[in-house]
């Protein structure tokens, strides 16, 4: 992944220096962005099938799906010199924010445990969190080589 | 219906979210994505209080998916997580899963139980 120097970790929520943390444009992209990502996920989870008390797919592709694209977003974002400033906030907040949820991963888990389904209930919280941790570093690790390749070929 | 109440829901999560997380960064950086650590255990004990309430569809699906779906997020997580790897940070990596989790299934438990006690 780019380094980005002095940056703190909580960097795709945050505003960098300079931007209007609080500033209306910015609030609104958030909203608008989480609503849709929110849909999008909705719209997943309906195509999806729905068995209670056992690790829920539906959320882990949602989930896994989000991952990948903020390691897309940020690795893109990263390179650029002058990203428009609503970009993270619409994208990286509010869309991917809306579309991935942690609550309905671990809730997924609660109910396959208060099921007696011990099992389902680790499955769970295991395919969630090691999917999302693959999909986040392999997404920006392959979005990292094609930017390479695309500004190698830019400069011979 | 249900999938418009969950997008406005939404858009009230993801705004509080943001708001959280911009009062955990002007507190200071630690080095340890607390906002986010916030943002998620908040939206698990919201999470586990809804489902353990008699509600009619329409508000659950504007308090659960809605609501807790976009204050919670899975993507922001996982991206500060590999952050913490990529920078050889370990201890916080792995603190920061565990506090995620634990926190996330302790505060799902507890608002379960709080609801269930006030109902019975």
């Amino acid at each position: 992944m780019a380094d980005r120097g002095q940056t703190s970790p909580a960097a795709p929520a945050t505003p960098r220096p300079g931007q209007t943390a609080m500033s209306w444009p910015v609030l609104a992209a958030v909203a608008a962005g989480g609503a849709l990502g929110a849909l999008a996920r909705a719209g997943l989870l309906a195509a999806t099938p729905q068995h209670p008390a056992t690790a829920d797919w539906g959320t882990v592709l949602v989930n896994v799906l989000g991952c990948a694209l903020i390691g897309v977003l940020m690795e893109t974002l990263t390179r650029r010199p002058n990203p428009h400033p609503l970009l993270r906030p619409f994208l990286g907040v509010g869309v991917l924010g809306g579309f991935t949820t942690f609550s309905a991963a671990i809730t997924d888990a609660t109910d396959a445990f208060a099921a007696h389904q011990p099992g389902e209930a680790l499955l769970a919280i295991a395919a969630n969190l090691i999917g999302a941790l693959l999909a986040v570093s392999a997404a920006a690790g392959a979005t990292a080589t094609l930017l390479d390749r695309a500004a190698q070929r830019k400069k011979t | 219906m249900t999938a418009l109440l969950t997008a406005v829901g939404a858009a009230f999560g993801a705004l509080l979210r943001y708001c959280l997380n911009c009062a955990a960064a002007a507190r200071g950086t630690t080095g340890f994505p607390w906002g986010t650590w916030c943002v998620n255990t908040l939206g698990c004990l919201l999470a586990g209080a809804l489902a353990a309430l008699p509600l009619p569809a329409a508000v659950a699906a504007l308090a659960g998916p809605g609501l807790c779906g976009g204050l919670t997020t899975y993507s922001t997580f996982s991206y500060e997580t590999v952050r913490l790897l990529a920078e050889r940070k370990w201890t916080h990596a792995l603190g920061n899963i565990g506090a995620n989790l634990a926190a996330g299934v302790g505060a799902a438990v507890l608002g379960m139980a709080a609801v269930g006690w006030f109902l019975r």
